[in-house]
């Protein structure tokens, strides 16, 4: 029987067969020793049809709990236009390779140029690459390319107000890699400059990994780190959400000679965490420590302007184990997405973008403080996310909430919890949450009331 | 394929836009942000409208050439026809909202196709476990280093920091090793292409930490001495590592659990269909045989058995974490949708049908290209440049590039050229089994031709390709003046 992505009928195979000299498919495989093949039946469902293919997907949607997301920690539920579906599903876009070929890889090799310069344009940094997996791993390939740049010093500090997830990837690389990581507890929410310049005073410091916009949700000043550690002879690595450079300060203007991170806040869906798009972009002084793919600019045989794949002498395919990185692939789709969502919205958009952030996080954070069940934590600037005291605990919250189909008050240790409003979030979505915050409250009220009659 | 030669900032207008948001009905805005953590300026994006955006991108994609455009032969990549069924299912309503952090309990659909997934791909390559966290795969090989790693270190045995690639490897193998703080080792190749066994065996010491191989490898060859490899690896305390890249020669037919290997990588943007997206994101999961198990990184998704339900957890025993959550999971959804639409009965041709094309392709040039390897090869297999190239005549001769070229003219993607960097003028060629006998049979065509313009006007070949939106990049001008941004 035919199956569909299959065009083989008997008469070709018979044909093909016959032009390499044998009689039936199983010879194909006679170099392979007979007890290594595979003679049973794999443990994996009969084919299905299209129709069942779909049923299969809505029995398993109907398992999820779609809930209104008030959670950041690294992935955020940012609005994304419809235009980007629209343009992604272009088949010649969707369904091409890495761009070796540049002639006919034109499409592919002008948008990841337009991505770098967006990128550059946010990070207030020179120059981008093509992207990375996501922002954890940039973190990653950000830290041995410090090492990388800064012959004979092997040691990097890590602020420790960097997402958990940030921190676990850096310290898993670095592990492997033979990098010594020094992780400096925070001081009152954010990075402690003090105890970073007490380390980097030890002369081995290559680089120095801190926040734009740390895991508490707080804006963190950097006053003072540019300095205190190119006096160091060190690098400055700045992890920053791309969105928030639209309005916040950026890596470049803070001194910092790379910036990494997640764009997923760039137009990308949460999706569960995948796929996602990491970035990185540093001075020009060390665009060839850049790991990665690259696009540069330059012209064909009859002098029109094109674009290719460049300063390939970094990479794995011509450097093997020498290259600065191992990584072979981008998320050039992502980078995409990207690309068109930020030509959609502008320097305007994305400024409308953060302020609707900001004024709805500052609503549900004066609101909750107006519960009373709330204290201040920090109580430092912040944009989307922040971290409250709670005098409810935090799992007792976070249930009432998903009662009241609402994901939000993730612990953050002690008696922290953090929410993170986008403008994704209307404000009768927001008053919600302070209601099941309150319910939460009420019907705790109730047990204990009622645990003391029981007595 | 037109040529179009507007940059996204050339559309831009002070004042136009293209976004569509609400009125704010907050007091509050970023202004209130005290001026010393505020950027200065304003960061200069296009403005553009949304009509200007979908044009100007559609505009774009009629430069690219993807599988949905024509045969796309490249060798190494399995650049197989993506089944429009992934798509749909990858954006099922109900998935794409879900935050990777929410409670378990509102997550066991899509914790479902995390967990069945990897139980189909352990049984479709005889391994006891999988990650589905790497992200692509270069990141399954950094993944499975660590493993490997671990391993030996789990077991203080300290010494084994040495990983034996073959001169035929990937290149992302040696890096990949690298990167993990191995050595690398090389193990030569014997004229027949396979790897020498005779140079393997000496630099099994108790130093060595495991073998990287690809089998089939790049030559498409399966490795005929799999079985004394596995023997004398393991009899030297080493682990197999099998680099998945070359899967798709025997999926349904030969299992990597079956031949030894410990610790293995798919590409599921080659051998499970989803696409290439220009370069990604794939997705790169690793599987490893069932002492290896405890080694596998955070975070991991367990079916419990008490509850019956799917559960996340952190491994403390594992090698780490190598992701932000839990992989490329829009990703996952689409190698799932395409195992369900094949199935059992017809998972079991994938190989066998992609080794026929690869098998026709080769007995259908090999008289006028040069096959350095004659044997039956599995899922690809590599020329070495033509057998009439002019060579050694500076006017006339005809590389590789030129014949790479050329082919764009005929409306196919060229091979990967120049890899594996065991001969000067490589050509290496993936056909796949969802290519008919008349696109082959096309594509013969036009490399015969190739093959006659060669002798009666290699000119044409060495300023090719003339009929793409482009021609020859001046590449030297791209990294000694490198212009990476407007």
């Amino acid at each position: 029987m035919g199956f569909a992505y299959f065009p083989h009928t008997g008469d070709d195979i018979k044909a093909m067969l016959g032009r390499i000299g044998l009689e039936s498919l199983d010879e194909l495989y006679s170099d392979v020793p007979e007890d290594l093949l595979f003679r049973g039946d794999f443990d994996i469902p009969d084919a299905m049809s299209e129709m069942e293919v779909r049923r299969h997907f809505a029995g398993l949607a109907e398992k999820n709990v779609s809930l209104s997301v008030f959670c950041g920690a690294g992935a955020y539920d940012h609005y994304s236009p419809s235009v980007i579906p629209a343009v992604i599903s272009r088949s010649e876009f969707l369904t091409s390779y890495t761009p070796y070929q540049a002639e006919v890889s034109q499409g592919t090799l002008r948008y990841i140029f337009e991505f770098q310069s967006m990128m550059t344009r946010l990070t207030g940094l020179d120059c981008s690459n093509a992207s990375m997996y996501d922002g954890p791993t940039s973190a990653a390939e950000a830290v041995m390319m410090a090492v990388n740049c800064t012959k004979k010093k092997n040691r990097v500090l890590l602020s420790g107000t960097l997402l958990p997830q940030v921190l676990e990837v850096v310290e898993t690389y670095c592990r492997f890699h033979g990098i010594c990581l020094t992780e400096i507890p925070h001081r009152d929410g954010v990075s402690d400059l003090d105890a970073i310049t007490a380390e980097l005073g030890k002369g081995d410091v290559a680089g120095v990994l801190v926040p734009g916009i740390n895991r508490f949700g707080i804006i963190e000043d950097l006053t003072g780190y540019a300095e205190a550690v190119h006096a160091a002879r060190a690098l400055l690595i700045v992890y920053s959400d791309p969105s928030s450079l639209a309005v916040i300060r950026t890596p470049g203007e803070w001194g910092a000679d790379i910036a990494c991170g997640d764009a997923q806040t760039l137009g990308i869906p949460l999706n569960f965490g995948g796929p996602y798009i990491g970035f990185l972009c540093c001075r020009q002084e060390y665009v060839r420590k850049l790991p990665g793919r690259i696009v540069g600019e330059t012209v064909d045989t009859d002098g029109r302007r094109c674009y290719v794949l460049t300063l390939q002498a970094r990479e794995q395919h011509i450097r093997r184990e020498k290259a600065t990185s191992n990584i072979c692939s981008n998320q050039s789709l992502m980078a995409l997405y990207v690309t068109v969502y930020l030509s959609l919205m502008g320097p305007e958009g994305l400024k409308k973008v953060n302020d609707l952030s900001y004024g709805g996080a500052h609503y549900l954070h004066d609101e909750l403080l107006g519960t009373g069940l709330f204290t201040e934590a920090f109580g430092k600037p912040f944009l989307k996310e922040f971290v409250l005291k709670s005098r409810l605990p935090a799992k007792q919250l976070q249930k009432s909430l998903l009662d009241a189909g609402i994901f939000g008050a993730l612990s953050c240790g002690d008696d922290l919890v953090s929410f993170c409003v986008t403008e994704n979030r209307t404000k009768e979505e927001i008053d919600r949450v302070v209601n099941a915050v309150i319910r939460c409250h009420i019907d705790r009220c109730r047990d204990i009331v009622n645990g003391n009659l029981m007595k | 394929m037109k040529y179009y030669d507007k940059l996204i900032f050339e559309l831009s207008k002070e004042g136009r836009t293209g976004f569509s948001l609400p009125d704010t009905e907050w007091a509050d805005t970023t202004d209130r942000i005290p001026a010393g953590l505020r950027r200065e300026l304003p960061p200069d994006l296009p403005q553009v409208s949304e009509p200007d955006v979908v044009r100007h991108y559609v505009n774009l994609s009629n430069m690219n050439f993807g599988v949905d455009t024509g045969f796309y032969p490249l060798g190494s990549c399995t650049m197989k026809y993506n089944p429009k069924i992934n798509e749909e299912m990858a954006s099922y309503p109900g998935f794409g909202g879900l935050h990777p952090l929410q409670p378990d309990d509102t997550v066991q659909g899509a914790l479902s196709i995390y967990g069945e997934l990897s139980d189909w791909l352990c049984s479709l390559t005889g391994m006891a476990a999988f990650t589905l966290n790497p992200f692509a795969g270069a990141h399954g090989e950094l993944t499975g280093l660590m493993i490997m790693r671990s391993y030996h270190i789990s077991r203080g045995d300290l010494k084994r920091t040495k990983v034996i690639v073959p001169d035929s490897a990937h290149g992302t193998n040696p890096a990949s090793a690298a990167v993990c703080g191995l050595q690398v080792v090389q193990v030569k190749s014997t004229p027949d292409g396979v790897i020498d066994i005779g140079d393997l065996k000496p630099l099994l010491d108790d130093t060595v930490a495991g073998i990287m191989m690809t089998n089939p490898n790049t030559l498409g060859l399966f490795e005929t001495g799999i079985k004394e490899i596995e023997t004398s690896v393991h009899a030297a305390g080493g682990l197999l590592y099998y680099d998945g890249a070359n899967m798709n020669a025997l999926l349904g037919k030969v299992r990597p659990g079956d031949m030894g290997f410990d610790i293995m990588h798919l590409n599921l943007h080659k051998t499970f269909s989803t696409p290439h997206g220009g370069g990604g994101p794939g997705a790169g999961p690793v599987g490893v045989a069932e002492r290896l198990s405890r080694l596998l990184p955070s975070p991991v998704v367990r079916k419990s058995e008490k509850t019956g339900k799917y559960e996340t957890a952190g491994n403390p025993t594992g090698a780490g974490r190598i992701s932000g959550f839990m992989g490329n999971f829009g990703v996952l959804m689409k190698a799932c949708a395409y195992i369900l639409s094949l199935g059992n009965r017809n998972i079991r041709k994938v190989g066998p049908y992609s080794v026929l094309a690869a098998n026709y392709v080769k007995e259908s040039l090999k008289d006028l290209y040069k096959l350095p390897v004659s044997t039956l090869c599995k899922h690809e297999f590599v020329f070495d440049g033509l057998k009439e190239a002019n060579a050694g005549d500076p006017e006339r001769e005809v590389t590789t590039l030129d014949i790479a070229k050329r082919l764009l003219d005929y409306g196919f993607h060229a091979p990967t050229i120049y890899f594996p960097l065991l001969f000067h003028q490589s050509i290496m060629i993936e056909p796949t089994e969802t290519e008919s006998k008349e696109t082959l049979d096309a594509f013969v065509a036009a490399m015969r031709t190739i093959a006659e313009e060669a002798v009666s006007d290699p000119g044409l070949l060495r300023s090719a390709p003339h009929n793409t939106p482009v021609r020859r990049p001046d590449e030297t001008l791209a990294a000694t003046h490198p212009k990476l941004k407007i």
